[in-house]
């Protein structure tokens, strides 16, 4: 203990030890050094007593320091402007909790906008006020989905306060190393020490980094090792191969299809199946092959399928999983693994050099269409392929892209990622003009922030179509939410008009427009936000 | 004067905030959306409508340069003070987007702002007569001996009391438990003495507050039998030192001190509080005359206090000291302009020098708990469980209090500091360091930690 020290016993008088000793039996057990028994003795105690504490405070000395520090490394970045600073302490008080939750009010979200201002600040490369990083790893601890911005933009001096307070451990899990920085490409001798004596966290930071600027190198250094990592790590470490993948890989992935890992096998098989000119992609694409033709024998050509009759140990090296979910079909099921892992190229050969959208337009005999194009979407998904994520979307105005047709809401968020931003923001717009906003939740999520124009407006007209049918808004609060997060804070012009409370039409719920009027206040307050926050940071 | 180039800081006006919940809510209104016809003037008042969930827009108008800090006034329904459309208001104008532009203030603005320019000539004209209207003289001072008496007899039972306790021993005394001390405590408020009524309220505490309990309460025991003594001989004891053992006894006197005028520099404003009544402390330091006083107000349990000033400002004002010798105390008297920022920090000292100060105190007033003190270039380090706050350039520190020790501002001061030396404002006493604000090293502003 180094509490302040205090001073020494004066020599004369009753030492402070003896008096508390007194105390704590009591004057009629024992009596105080130089006073009489009796009466007088408790008055006398207290009276040393009393001396004895004034002397001991007046007398206090500074104690000893423990072991400093190693201070924190320098933070490089420039300061924040102080506008931004104290939006940024706005943003962090505004903590889930500390207030009443229920109706969200004409207000913005100010915990809702944080990870934006965290992307910008970051963009920017503007270093993190000291005093705020407490609250910010406080946020971060909360949320995961913030922690890699957050501790980005909290810089070194976070990870030197994480290690002091266990509360913040989370931020020297998620950076590897401990904030020191990764080696560089020329340092082969830390790459190699780091990588045989790592923590496993710090290896896949590693690998990942490495794999980023040279997909060689990184396969290679995982190569090395391969053998002997455990089962779970060898998962991971494949995983990261995702990033830069190329035909280059593709000796190492094949022998890693005779892992003793049934996980392993089956991501194995998966990349394998991202790579088109790959030999399992060619297996797949045979074994497809032969379950699926263009039938002529009728006046239209349709499509015929006929499912595989066994799983055998060949399809099982290559991944495909032998036993079905319950309730599946098993031979549906393997068709639909041999369908996805096909490369799609093949299918316009095979069918006489037929388009994408000529494909997915022919019909497929014996109810087996859901299964293939399924199928399809999911090869589309793995493989990234825009022109048949297109076919399969279709138009965004077909009355059946509204409804629960062969492709799920999910599935086509996932097609239109493989879309690039502009196309993806007009489809979703298209959707929107027609479907309305019921089912565009999903698909929103996928855009890119801020909203292009043409998806911001349709947004807008929706739910002023919505409002004006007399719903309430919070049928729409996913879509307000991500419209305030989303639309371009130029858009808050356009929106003031519906910020006043309307005549309410006779059919329209009861309050309704005062809550809409509310929800839009709160949108155009909250767009509003974002431009000074933009305005802020630059 | 123009204040329009000065404003205030988010944490300046969110430290007005009476709770939490406050806090929240006003920085939530502190974005252009439900505002309109905002405006500021020259003379320090910001005005603006704020629409709500009702049809009419809530009319909020602050007065920024009143004499006793921000006075607000809002049309909503809320009670908590300032409410959390003041709160936003004064947000948007510390904001940098021009929402808030120099303007004439309309007219239930100006209304508001006439009633108190009205009211305050009245205050200042009649408390020249004030004298008077307090009644009968003779009166008083019979009022004033009838109170005397009981307080005498209060601390004649209390020094009763302590006396049976050391007879028994402190050992028995853990055993009587919580309730000894509360009834102890009525006693002492019906003695109009509270005092010592919170004195022997806190006594109760101290036999399960862990390890070395026994020291503790035989330390506060002594000091309050000096209490009672003190008391009781209050006529033989020196003019300076006689106010103070009034003011500890819980007879506050006013603050008649003189009045000086300074810049003083708003250190730190915190609340503490316990079932019944919510203290607020405010540390100020002057500018000119190095002095530190201390503001003190109250309210109900769970309710802010009225005065709150903004952390990190400048307060071109007087102040007031209570009586005694040595006494920090003081009262806000007439405030001169509007709270400003300012580049000032106090002159810091080595944690030698606190120690020694805080015991310079001590002799004024030798129930001094801590004494504040700014310590300039120590760095915060972990000692085991605790912290302290190291000498950059030595060898000796200061334990930070337990308290201090869990509180969240620690870490911001930790934060702040990364590992090189800081000023700290705080309190110094027996328990060790509590630390209220701190600056870098560098330039910057300060950065409360309460």
């Amino acid at each position: 203990m180094n509490r302040l020290l205090t001073p020494t016993d004066a020599p004369t008088g009753s030492s402070w030890e003896e008096l508390v000793t007194v105390a704590l039996l009591g004057t009629e057990r024992r009596t105080p050094p130089g006073v009489a028994p009796g009466r007088e003795a408790p008055g006398a105690l207290l009276d040393a007593a009393a001396v004895q504490t004034v002397r001991r405070r007046a007398g206090l000395r500074p104690g000893r320091a423990a072991t400093r520090l190693a201070p924190a490394v320098e933070d490089p970045r420039p300061a924040l402007p102080p506008a931004a600073a104290r939006r940024l302490s706005m943003l962090l008080a505004d903590r889930p909790g500390a207030g009443s939750g229920g109706r969200r009010g004409a207000t913005p979200d100010l915990m809702e906008l944080l990870p934006q201002w965290l992307t910008m600040a970051n963009r920017r490369g503007f270093a993190a006020p000291p005093e705020a990083l407490p609250a910010l790893l406080d946020a971060a601890r909360g949320r995961t989905d913030l922690r890699p911005a957050a501790l980005a933009f909290a810089g070194p001096r976070a990870l030197w306060l994480a290690r002091l307070n266990p509360d913040w451990r989370f931020a020297l899990r998620s950076t590897p190393g401990g904030g020191a920085a990764l080696p560089g490409a020329g340092e082969r001798e830390r790459i190699e020490r780091l990588w045989q004596e790592g923590l496993f966290a710090e290896r896949v930071a590693l690998l990942a980094a490495i794999r980023a600027r040279d997909a060689a190198a990184a396969r290679e250094l995982l190569a090395t090792t391969w053998a002997t990592e455990r089962a779970e790590d060898r998962l991971m470490f494949l995983d990261s191969l995702r990033t830069g993948l190329c035909a280059a890989d593709e000796p190492f992935l094949e022998q890693a299809l005779a892992d003793r890992s049934r996980n392993v096998r089956a991501t194995a098989a998966e990349l394998l199946s991202a790579l088109p000119g790959s030999a399992l992609a060619g297996r797949m694409a045979e074994r497809a092959g032969s379950c699926v033709a263009v039938d002529h024998t009728s006046g239209t050509p349709t499509i015929a399928v006929e499912a595989p009759p066994e799983c055998d140990a060949g399809m099982e090296r290559d991944g495909v999983v032998a036993k079905a979910p319950a309730g599946r079909g098993e031979r549906s099921w393997w068709l639909g693994q041999l369908v996805e892992a096909a490369p799609l190229g093949t299918w316009s050969r095979r069918f006489g050099g037929r388009t994408p959208e000529e494909i997915v337009a022919l019909p497929v005999a014996d109810d087996w269409q859901g299964e293939l194009h399924a199928a399809w979407c999911r090869a589309a998904v793995r493989q990234r392929d825009p022109s048949w994520s297109r076919a399969l979307l279709g138009a965004p105005t077909a009355p059946e892209a509204g409804g629960p047709g062969a492709v799920s809401l999910a599935e086509r968020a996932k097609l239109l990622g493989t879309l690039g931003g502009e196309e993806r923001a007009e489809w979703v717009a298209g959707f929107i003009a027609v479907h309305g906003l019921s089912e565009a939740f999903q698909l929103l999520g996928v855009c890119a922030v801020p909203w292009a124009p043409p998806l911001g407006r349709a947004v807008v007209d929706a739910l002023n179509i919505a409002r004006d049918a007399g719903s309430y808004p919070w049928s729409f609060s996913g879509v307000m939410g991500l419209a305030e997060r989303c639309l371009d804070p130029s858009e808050a012009v356009r929106l003031e008009a519906l910020t006043a409370v309307p005549d309410e039409p006779e059919n329209a719920s009861p309050g309704a427009g005062g809550y809409w009027a509310e929800s839009f206040q709160r949108l155009v307050s909250t767009l509003r936000l974002r431009a000074a926050m933009r305005s802020e940071l630059s | 004067m123009t204040q329009q180039g000065v404003r205030w800081t988010a944490d300046q006006v969110l430290a007005l905030a009476p709770d939490a919940a406050s806090r929240k809510a006003g920085s939530k209104l502190g974005a252009a959306g439900p505002w309109s016809e905002a405006g500021s003037s020259d003379e320090g008042t910001v005005w603006g409508l704020c629409r709500g969930s009702g049809s009419k827009p809530y009319q909020t108008v602050i007065d920024i340069a009143d004499s006793t800090g921000p006075a607000y006034k809002c049309s909503c329904p809320s009670r908590k003070f300032p409410c959390k459309h003041a709160l936003g208001l004064l947000l948007l104008w510390a904001g940098e987007d021009g929402t808030v532009p120099r303007g004439q203030a309309p007219d239930w603005a100006e209304q508001w702002m006439e009633g108190r320019r009205r009211r305050a000539e009245e205050k200042r004209t009649t408390s020249g007569a004030s004298g008077a209207s307090t009644g009968d003289p003779e009166a008083a001072r019979r009022r004033a001996e009838r109170r005397a008496e009981r307080i005498t007899a209060g601390a004649a039972e209390l020094e009763q009391r302590l006396t049976d306790l050391l007879r028994g021993g402190l050992a028995a005394a853990e055993q009587a438990g919580y309730g000894l001390w509360e009834e102890t405590a009525a006693r002492m408020v019906d003695a109009q003495a509270p005092g010592l009524a919170a004195r022997v309220r806190e006594l109760g505490a101290i036999p399960s507050s862990g390890p070395g309990w026994p020291v503790r309460l035989l330390e506060e025991c002594a000091l309050l039998h000096l209490l009672d003594q003190g008391w009781l001989r209050r006529e033989r004891l020196p003019e300076g030192l006689g106010a103070t053992v009034r003011s500890r006894i819980g007879l506050s006197g006013s603050a008649d001190g003189p009045p000086v005028r300074d810049r003083w520099l708003v250190l730190a404003q915190y609340d503490t509080g316990d079932s019944r009544l919510t203290t607020r402390r405010i540390w100020l330091y002057g500018a000119e005359s190095g002095r530190s006083v201390l503001l003190l107000s109250y309210g109900a349990a769970g309710r802010a206090p009225e005065l709150a000033l903004p952390v990190g400002l400048v307060l071109d004002a007087e102040v007031s000291a209570y009586p005694g010798e040595g006494q920090l105390r003081a009262a806000l008297g007439e405030q001169f302009a509007p709270p400003a920022p300012v580049v000032l920090r106090p002159p810091g000292v080595s944690v030698a020098r606190a120690t020694a100060l805080y015991g310079e105190a001590l002799r004024h007033d030798p129930w001094l708990d801590a004494h504040p003190v700014t310590l300039g270039r120590v760095i915060p380090t972990p000692d085991g469980e605790s912290w302290q706050l190291a000498d950059a350039d030595g060898d000796s520190a200061l334990p930070l209090t337990t308290a201090a020790s869990s509180r969240s501002g620690l870490w911001r001061l930790v934060s702040l500091s990364g590992g090189a030396p800081v000023t700290v404002f705080g309190e110094c006493g027996h328990r060790g360091f509590t630390p209220l604000a701190a600056w870098p090293e560098g330039p910057g502003e300060a950065v409360t930690l309460c």
